[in-house]
C-alpha cells in the first residue's frame, strides 16, 4: 500500500505539440485515416488524446450525420411560407418547437436507440426514453407524453423473446417512473429485424412561448454548470463505437458502451429544470446524451458567439479513476449543462439543492472563440468548437439503385389467387387480424401507464394519441407515427411518403389538424451504395410529400448501420405527425359505441395488394409496387374530418391501412365490442374491384367513419361539397354481437377478439385479465 | 372551503392529478412538501402515487421516514382523514398506519388496466359517499401492488370490515383475498392500489358503456372526505 497519488501523464496541448509523431489509436475510436489527417490539419498539430476523444465521438455518424447531411438539407430547402408560419425552432436544435396558439408551444421528436437495445434490451430501451425526454426538457418544455416505435424479429424466435421482454420492461420501467403517459406507438414483428431490432422513442413536451430555451452559450463571464447525475464509466463511446457500426458475429462484446439509466434521477431532474426555467435562472441549456460532455460543451460553444473554458477536475465523478478522455466521452445518463449568469448562480444553486441535484460549476463562457478544457492543471483541449460540433466531415457517398429492384417490383401480388367465397375470406380476415404485427399489442401497452398527468384524451387502441395542453380551453395535440418497411423496400421514395400519409391520416381521424413532422430514418450501412440510394430516395420523397401537405419537418434522427453482417433491414423511415385540436372534447374515437350508426367508406379502392399485410400473411409474398401515394386526396380527407369533427357529425373514424378495410372493420367492432353489418357490393361496383380486393387492398386516402343517422344528410352534403368520395357500406349493430359482411360471412365478436388478442400472449406469456 | 393537502415527494408522479381530483370534488388542494414539518392546517391529506425516492430499498420505505410523515402519523392518530394511493398506500404500510405490505405483482410485470372494484366498506372517511357493495371502475397501474399480510392480520381485517375495496373479475397483482384497499381501525386512514384520481373528469377516465373515457367513479372517494370533514 502506498498513499502517494499515482503519477498521471497528462497529454496536454503542449505535449502534443512537442510529440508530433506519437501513434494514436484513432482507428479504434472509429476515425478513418482521412478524418484523422483532417483533425491534424485543423489543429496544425496532432490532437491530444482528449481532443482525439472529442473529435472521434462528435465526427461519428451518430453525432455528425456525415453520410446523411447532404440529403437532410432537402427538408430545409423544400418549405413554403405557410410551413414556417408555426415553426418557432426548426431542425438543428435539440428538438423542433411549434406554435399551437394561445401562447402555447409544443416540442416533439423521435429518436433511435436501436443498437443498445439489441445488446442490452432493458437498459437500451430505458435510456432511449430517458434521452429523448432530456431533449424535450432542453427546449424549456415540460415533457407530457411518450410513444415507442418498435420493430422486432420473428415472434417465433427465442432471441426475439429476449429482446421483446427486455425492451418493453425497459420502456415501462423508465417511462412509468418518469410519470409520462405512453399514448401509442407501433409494434412490428418481421424476420428482417432479427439481428437488428429497431427501438425508436418519441417524446412530446409543452411550454409557454416565453419559456423557450436554446443551446447557445453566449455572454462572456457566464457560468458553465453541470448538474444531475454524476459522471461514470458507462456508455463510453456509445455514439462512435456502438451506434455507428454494424454488428458482426464473433466480435468483442460491446456491452460497456451501453448506458445505464436511473429514471428517478431523471424525474427529479425534470422538476428541477422546470423550476429553474420558471425562475429565470437559465440562459441556455443542453442535455448530455450521445458524446456526453464533448457534445454539450462543443455544441453550446459552437452555437454561441464566443468560446468556453471548462475544468474537468470540477466534474463530479462516480468513479474517481476515470481519465480525462473517459470523462469527455462518458454517456452517463440524467445530466444537463446550463449557462447561468453570475448574478443568477446563487438562485440556481438554491433550486438544485432543494431537489438534491448535485451541481458543479465547470467554467465560463469566454470571448476567445476557442473551447479550452483543462485537467490536472494543464490544457488538454484547445479547439475551435465549430470544427468539432458543426463543420465535421460531410460525405457524398456513392448511391446506386439496387439491381434486384426491377425483378422485385415486377413480382406483383396481383397475380396471387384471391378468394371470392365467404369461408375463405373469413379465414383470411382472421389470419391477418391475428398476425403478430396486426394483432392487439395489448400485452405490451398494458405495461405502460397511459393515465398519469390526467390529460390523455386518446391513447392506444385509437389511431393517434392525444394530450390536452391547456386545461382551461381544452386546447390539445394529437400525435401518430408510422412506417412500413415492406413498402419501403419495394420503393423507398413511396415508402417514406406512405408513412407520412398514414401518420397524417391517423392524426386527422382523431379530429386534429396536422401541423408538423418529426422523423427517425432507420437504414442499413451507408457504405453500401444500395442502402445510400434507398436513403436518398426516402429523404427526397419525404421532403416532397411534406411540401405537398405543407407540414414541415421540425427535427428527428438518422440511424444507419442497422444490419448484421451484410444484410440490411428494410428501409424503415418512421414518420411522426403532430396536429392540433381546439378542444380535445371534440376528439373522435376509432370505434363505434352506439347502435344504428351509418358506416361510410371515404375514398376509393383499387387493386393494390403489393406489399400488403394480406400478401405477407396469407401468401408469404413481398413484391410489386406499393399503393399509390395520393397526397391531394389525403389533404382533402383531413379537411373533411376536421370540419365534420368540429360540427359533431362523426361518432367514430378509423384509418384504413395495413390489412385494409377488413382490419379496420374488425378493429372498429373490437374497440367497444359493438357489431356491424356491412355490404361490399357498392364498393365492388363503383371501383371495379373484387370482394377480396375490397377487403384487403391497402389503397391510401381512405377512412371508415360512423355517422349518427340524424347527421346523415349534413355529412353526405359535406363530403359532396369537399369532393371526397363517400359510400355508405354498413350500419353498426349493438344487438347482433357480430361482424357481418352480407352474403359472404359473419364472425362473432368474441371470435374476432380471441384472434386479435391471443397472438402476443401465446408467444410472450399471459396478459393480466386477458 | 375544505382544504386537502397533497404531499409531493421526490419521485411523486400523480400529485398533480390528486390535486385536480381534490379541486373537482369541491375542495381546495394544498401543496405539501416532503421536507417540511408543516401540514399547513389542512383538513385531510392525500399521499399520491409515484416512485418516491426511486422506490429504493422498498416501495414507500424512504418516504415513510421523510420529515413530513412525523406530522402525518401524529395527525392520523388524532383522526385526520389520510388517503394513500398506490405509492401512498405503500408509504402507509411502511409507516405502520396500515397493516401488511405490498409486494411485486405475482406475474412480475407492471400492469395498467381499467379495474372493476367492489366497495366493501362505506363507513370510512374516504368511502362514505358510496353504497355498500357498489361496483366501480378505477384505473390500476402498478408494479408492486400485491397485498400481503399474515393470516391473523387478514382474518382481523376481514372480520372487522376493514377491507375497503376488493378486485372484481381478475386479481391483477396477486393480492391476498383480492384485497385492493384497506382502512385503519378508526376508518380515517385508507390505502388502495388503484388510482381514483384518474377517474374524476369526463373525457380523461376509463371507458364506460355509454361513452369513451367518461368514468368518474373515483370522484366520490374525494367527496367522501369532504363529508367526513364536515361531519367531524
Amino acid at each position: 500500500m502506498t498513499s502517494e497519488a499515482p503519477v498521471v501523464h497528462v497529454d496536454s496541448v503542449e505535449r502534443a505539440a512537442a510529440t508530433p509523431d506519437r501513434e494514436q489509436p484513432y482507428a479504434a475510436l472509429g476515425l478513418t485515416d482521412d478524418e484523422y489527417a483532417k483533425v491534424r490539419e485543423l489543429l496544425g498539430r496532432r490532437p491530444t488524446s482528449g481532443e482525439l476523444a472529442m473529435y472521434s465521438v462528435m465526427w461519428s455518424e451518430h453525432c455528425s450525420y456525415k453520410s446523411s447531411k447532404k440529403y437532410l438539407r432537402r427538408f430545409g430547402d423544400k418549405v413554403t411560407p405557410k410551413m414556417r408560419e408555426h415553426l418557432m425552432v426548426g431542425m438543428g436544435q435539440n428538438a423542433g418547437v411549434v406554435d399551437i396558439g394561445r401562447g402555447w408551444a409544443v416540442t416533439f421528436k423521435v429518436e433511435s436507440h436501436n443498437h443498445p437495445s439489441y445488446i442490452e434490451p432493458f437498459q437500451g430501451a430505458a435510456t432511449g426514453v430517458g434521452g429523448i425526454v432530456r431533449d424535450i426538457i432542453a427546449m424549456g418544455a415540460r415533457p407530457v407524453a411518450v410513444m415507442d416505435q418498435l420493430r422486432f424479429g420473428d415472434i417465433r424466435e427465442a432471441d426475439t423473446l429476449r429482446v421483446v421482454h427486455g425492451v418493453v420492461a425497459g420502456i415501462a420501467h423508465y417511462g412509468n417512473c418518469l410519470g409520462l403517459p405512453n399514448i401509442g406507438g407501433e409494434t412490428v414483428f418481421d424476420a428482417v429485424y432479427q439481428g437488428n431490432p429497431l427501438v425508436n422513442a418519441l417524446a412530446v413536451g409543452v411550454l409557454r412561448h416565453e419559456d423557450l430555451r436554446l443551446a447557445n452559450a453566449t455572454g462572456a463571464g457566464n457560468k458553465v454548470v453541470l448538474f444531475g447525475a454524476r459522471t461514470g464509466g458507462d456508455g463510453i463511446g456509445g455514439a462512435s463505437i456502438l451506434a455507428s457500426d454494424t454488428f458482426s458475429a464473433g466480435g468483442p462484446t460491446k456491452r460497456p458502451a451501453v448506458q445505464v439509466g436511473d429514471p428517478f434521477a431523471e424525474k427529479v431532474l425534470i422538476e428541477c429544470c422546470l423550476e429553474l426555467f420558471h425562475g429565470g435562472y437559465v440562459e441556455a441549456i443542453q442535455d448530455l446524451g450521445a458524446a456526453g460532455i464533448s457534445c454539450a460543451t462543443s455544441e453550446l460553444a459552437a452555437n454561441g458567439d464566443g468560446g468556453m473554458k471548462v475544468d474537468l477536475d470540477a466534474v463530479l465523478l462516480r468513479d474517481p479513476t476515470l481519465t480525462a478522455e473517459e470523462i469527455l466521452m462518458s454517456e452517463s445518463q440524467e445530466r444537463m449543462m446550463a449557462i447561468v449568469t453570475p448574478e443568477q448562480l446563487e438562485g440556481f444553486l438554491a433550486v438544485t439543492s432543494r431537489w438534491d441535484v448535485e451541481t458543479s460549476v465547470l467554467g465560463e463562457v469566454t470571448d476567445t472563440g476557442r473551447l479550452e478544457i483543462t485537467w490536472r492543471g494543464e490544457t488538454i483541449v484547445d479547439v475551435d468548437p465549430s470544427t468539432v460540433a458543426v463543420d465535421g466531415p460531410v460525405y457524398d457517398r456513392p448511391a446506386e439503385r439496387p439491381a434486384w429492384l426491377d425483378a422485385l417490383q415486377a413480382d406483383s401480388a396481383a397475380a396471387l389467387p384471391r378468394p371470392a367465397d365467404g369461408p375463405e375470406l373469413r379465414e383470411q380476415l382472421l389470419a391477418v387480424l391475428a398476425s403478430p404485427s396486426l394483432a392487439s399489442p395489448g400485452w405490451i401497452t398494458d405495461q405502460y401507464d397511459r393515465y398519469v398527468l390526467g390529460n390523455t384524451a386518446l391513447s392506444f387502441p385509437d389511431d393517434g394519441g392525444m394530450i390536452r395542453v391547456d386545461e382551461e380551453s381544452g386546447l390539445g395535440v394529437a400525435i401518430a407515427t408510422d412506417a412500413n418497411g415492406r413498402y419501403s423496400l419495394l420503393d423507398p421514395r413511396a415508402g417514406a411518403q406512405l408513412a407520412l400519409s398514414e401518420a397524417y391520416r391517423n392524426v386527422a381521424v382523431t379530429g386534429a389538424s396536422p401541423l408538423a413532422v418529426t422523423d427517425c430514418l432507420n437504414f442499413g450501412a451507408p457504405t453500401n451504395p444500395e442502402v445510400m440510394w434507398q436513403f436518398a430516395e426516402a429523404v427526397d420523397g419525404l421532403a416532397d410529400a411534406c411540401l405537398a401537405l405543407e407540414v414541415p419537418v421540425t427535427g428527428g434522427n438518422v440511424s444507419l448501420y442497422n444490419q448484421t453482417g451484410t444484410t440490411a433491414i428494410h428501409p424503415t423511415p418512421v414518420v411522426g405527425v403532430l396536429g392540433t385540436i381546439d378542444d380535445v372534447a371534440g376528439r373522435i374515437p376509432s370505434g363505434w359505441q352506439d347502435d344504428g350508426l351509418n358506416l361510410y367508406l371515404l375514398g376509393t379502392t383499387a387493386l393494390e395488394l403489393d406489399g400488403s399485410a394480406w400478401a405477407g400473411v396469407v401468401h408469404d409474398h413481398l413484391g410489386g409496387r406499393p399503393p399509390a401515394v395520393r397526397l391531394e386526396a389525403e389533404r382533402k380527407l383531413a379537411g373533411l374530418l376536421a370540419a365534420g369533427g368540429e360540427e359533431g357529425l362523426i361518432a367514430a373514424a378509423h384509418d384504413l391501412g395495413e390489412g385494409g378495410l377488413a382490419q379496420t372493420l374488425a378493429e372498429g367492432v373490437l374497440r367497444f365490442g359493438v357489431g356491424a353489418r356491412v355490404w361490399l357490393g357498392d364498393v365492388e361496383e363503383r371501383d371495379g374491384v373484387d370482394v377480396a380486393t375490397a377487403l384487403f387492398s391497402e389503397s391510401t386516402a381512405r377512412v371508415l367513419v360512423a355517422v349518427p343517422r340524424e347527421e346523415d344528410v349534413k355529412f353526405v352534403g359535406l363530403c359532396a361539397g369537399r369532393r371526397v368520395p363517400a359510400l355508405r357500406i354498413g350500419v353498426t349493430d349493438a344487438e347482433s354481437g357480430l361482424l357481418e359482411v352480407q352474403d359472404r360471412f359473419e364472425i362473432p365478436i368474441e371470435e374476432l377478439r380471441a384472434a386479435h388478442e391471443g397472438t402476443l400472449p401465446a408467444h410472450l406469456g399471459p396478459r393480466v385479465g386477458g | 372551503m375544505t382544504r386537502v393537502g397533497v404531499v409531493t415527494f421526490p419521485g411523486s408522479l400523480d400529485d398533480g392529478d390528486a390535486r385536480r381530483a381534490v379541486r373537482l370534488a369541491g375542495a381546495e388542494p394544498v401543496r405539501l412538501w416532503h421536507g417540511d414539518h408543516d401540514l399547513q392546517g389542512v383538513d385531510a391529506v392525500v399521499l399520491p402515487g409515484g416512485f418516491s425516492y426511486g422506490d429504493y430499498l422498498r416501495c414507500g420505505a424512504i418516504a415513510a421516514r421523510s420529515p413530513i410523515m412525523t406530522e402525518i402519523v401524529a395527525a392520523a392518530d388524532a383522526g385526520l382523514p389520510v388517503l394513500g394511493i398506490c405509492n401512498g398506500f405503500q408509504m402507509l404500510t411502511e409507516a405502520h398506519l396500515l397493516p401488511g405490505g405490498l409486494v411485486r405483482n405475482d406475474h412480475g410485470a407492471f400492469v395498467c388496466r381499467d379495474q372493476r372494484l367492489r366497495v366493501e366498506q362505506t363507513s370510512t372517511a374516504w368511502t362514505n359517499a358510496f353504497s355498500a357493495g357498489e361496483e366501480i371502475v378505477v384505473p390500476l397501474k402498478n408494479g408492486e401492488g400485491g397485498y400481503v399480510a399474515d393470516a391473523d392480520t387478514v382474518a382481523r381485517l376481514e372480520g372487522e370490515g376493514r377491507v375497503v375495496f376488493r378486485y372484481l373479475d381478475v386479481d391483477p397483482n396477486g393480492s391476498v383475498n383480492r384485497i385492493a384497499g384497506i382502512a385503519n381501525e378508526r376508518g380515517n386512514v385508507v390505502g388502495l392500489m388503484p388510482h381514483p384520481e384518474h377517474a374524476v373528469e369526463p373525457g380523461f377516465g376509463p371507458d364506460t358503456r355509454l361513452a369513451m373515457r367518461s368514468g368518474v367513479d373515483g370522484l366520490r372517494i374525494f367527496r367522501s372526505a369532504l363529508e367526513a370533514v364536515l361531519a367531524a
